[in-house]
């Protein structure tokens, strides 16, 4: 099922690589966008494609934090808990989430919309405390900010 | 004096192949086109420009040994992974001024003997991504790159790859393999990727800072460079100011600024009582708050006990606790870890564990003599730098603070409040 979702965008690059095995990478960023996560089916698909141990493109999924061997939420807010961050108060940014969104940190809402992400530095630090929800980025954050942004996807998530 | 910054601060300027040649872009590719690369190499090393990404290696010397390398082909990389804690200055060059880049990275195709280089850009710099995708489909059609550049019979082609959320990517040979898409696991140097890297081929690879210095190194002479800043480690510095400052931001200044002009003149001040700064990210080692006097170069910094690294100047006022920080800062390298070599993959873990322990009140005596050793065993044998560097800024703490440590361990008393001081 998964694998639908993204087969045409991996067999497009697939097709603009030759099959070759650097386009594990940009496959495995297609199947999280597209699908959320790289599933079982996915890896399985993208071994055979690339001629490769299926257990070569499992370690490189595993290996890297873009990538999830679990369904993550539509919308993945990385929070950034590295040192600028930290000193700032990116311990208050990730109790202000998991208040908002009664999760913990790492996990995803039970309706798969949200999933909070803490992640080392993302190059935001004069902004800091910083994240990233999905490819936007919101810097200076207080829990009032969060309150805020996390009404606006759940706006567009209602429309 | 602006190198890098020159255009990004002019009013107006918007980053389009249209501003950049209007502020004179192309001009040193063009120039450079009709030189010999070994009249290129000759004016870069007497620039003495040195790698901006943290290892400080002349790059007229990484570029000559890749041009005398016999294999081919040979590439040009450039390393966007932008990962050391603190650092956000390559981001603002790739999003504002990316044609600097492409300009750079074609002269150091033509030097090297390269038609195809890469930009191996973090997968979290999404903007920066499609600003560079547009950017270099622009060059293409103004022949600035492609086939027969500029009317030269040069030929080169840049390709965009993204990384996927790994600090160790940053280091080089850990970058290539991730290159070729695999997990980024560093490899055994020597051989150095000039000789064997991308494909295993001569690889010239540099950060982004770096090759944004070039074109004006070739429009104004290796000389001209050579007169900025610091004698012994000439040139301008993108510095990176975070924590607890006034004015957080980038600022490129000559490199003989000393920490206390850079934080007090540019960053308006620190924000609160000045405690402690890591100049170098998480990788380097803390300087006391009585040590603003050194000068913000690789030497300078070097003999300072810490290092310049990318220039990531962290502050941290005294409402901090140091070694809260220092667990924080090992609990970084923990989680980012490769796992190929054991000193780091065991160290970073159990130094974690030192650390959350003596925040619970569970320190022990011998704890620092232990953390001590670990630090030298992995500064002396692990594979990459992450690992040899993993212990620096809670080395340096426990150095500078050893009454904060001493206070957890022996009186189980966190003054600041910080530390849990109870299993958690
Ligand atoms: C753990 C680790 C992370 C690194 N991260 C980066 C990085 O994000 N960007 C970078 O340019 N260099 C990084 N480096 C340094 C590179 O290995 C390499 O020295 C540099 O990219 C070479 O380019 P330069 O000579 O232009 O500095 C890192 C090194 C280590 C050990
Ligand atoms: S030092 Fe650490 S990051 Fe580097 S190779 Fe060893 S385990 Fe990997
Ligand atoms: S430390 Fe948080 S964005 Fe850099």
């Amino acid at each position: 099922m998964s694998l639908e979702k993204c087969k045409k965008q991996l067999e497009t690059i697939l097709a603009g690589c030759e099959g070759k095995r650097e386009s594990l990478l940009p496959c495995l960023h297609a199947a999280c966008e597209q699908c959320g996560h790289v599933s079982e089916e996915v890896i399985s698909y993208l071994a055979e494609k690339l001629d490769l141990p299926r257990v070569e493109v499992y370690s490189a999924a595993s290996f890297y934090s873009m990538f999830s061997l679990e369904e993550m939420g539509k919308n993945v807010i990385r929070v950034c808990v590295s040192l600028s961050c930290y000193l700032k108060g990116s311990n208050k940014v990730i109790k202000a989430l998991e208040n908002e969104l009664s999760i913990t940190a790492g996990q995803t809402t039970p309706d798969k919309k949200f999933t909070i992400e803490p992640v080392s530095c993302l190059g935001l630090c004069d902004k800091a405390p910083a994240m990233m929800v999905n490819e936007e980025v919101y810097g200076d954050l207080t829990a009032a900010k969060i309150k805020d942004i996390i009404n606006q996807y759940r706006q567009k998530e209602a429309k | 004096m602006k190198v890098i910054l020159k255009n990004i601060e002019k009013e107006g300027y918007d980053g389009s192949i249209a501003s950049y040649i209007s502020e004179g872009g192309y001009e040193a590719l063009k120039i450079a086109l009709k030189k010999t690369p070994e009249d290129i190499l000759s004016e870069l090393k007497k620039s003495k420009l040195v790698g901006r990404g943290g290892a400080a290696f002349p790059t007229g010397m990484k570029w000559e040994f890749a041009r005398n390398s016999k294999e081919t082909p040979k590439y040009v990389v450039c390393n966007a992974d932008e990962g050391e804690p603190g650092t956000f200055k390559d981001r603002l060059i790739l999003e504002n001024d990316p044609h600097m880049l492409i300009e750079a990275m074609a002269i150091a195709g033509f030097t090297v003997g390269a038609s195809q280089g890469f930009i191996y850009i973090r997968g979290e710099y999404f903007k920066a991504y499609d600003v560079l995708t547009a950017a270099i489909e622009d060059a293409v059609k103004n022949n600035c790159l492609g086939n027969n550049i500029l009317g030269s019979d040069f030929s080169f082609n840049i390709s965009l790859y993204r990384g996927a959320g790994a600090y160790v990517c940053g280091e080089e040979t850990a970058l290539l393999d991730s290159l070729e898409g695999k997990k980024g696991q560093s490899r055994v140097k020597p051989p150095f990727p000039t000789f064997v890297g991308y494909q295993n081929k001569p690889t010239v690879l540099n950060n982004v800072e770096t090759l944004s210095n070039v074109p004006q190194i070739i429009l104004n002479g290796g000389d001209w460079y050579s007169k900025i800043g610091s004698a012994d480690c000439p040139g301008t510095k993108l510095y990176c100011l975070s924590g607890d400052v006034k004015k957080p931001g980038v600022y490129e200044l000559p490199t003989g600024i000393t920490l206390k002009e850079l934080i007090d003149t540019y960053g308006g001040g620190v924000d609160g009582k000045l405690k402690a700064v890591l100049p170098g990210g998480v990788s380097s080692s803390f300087l006391a708050a009585d040590q603003l006097d050194v000068k913000m170069d690789y030497p300078s910094l070097q003999k300072a006990g810490s290092m310049l690294g990318s220039a990531a100047v962290m502050v941290v006022n005294d409402t901090h606790c140091m070694v809260d920080l220092a667990k924080r800062c090992t609990e970084f390298f923990d989680y980012e870890s490769c796992g190929k070599c054991t000193p780091c993959r065991e160290g970073t873990k159990r130094a974690r564990e030192i650390f959350i322990n003596m925040s619970q009140a569970a320190g022990e005596a011998t704890d620092i003599a232990l953390l001590k050793e670990l630090q030298d065993v992995m500064y002396d044998t692990s594979r990459c730098g992450l690992g040899q560097a993993a212990m620096n800024a809670a080395g340096s703490a426990m150095d500078k603070f050893p009454s904060e440590f001493e206070k957890h361990i022996t009186k189980k008393n966190c003054e600041l409040g910080i530390c849990p001081m109870e299993k958690v």
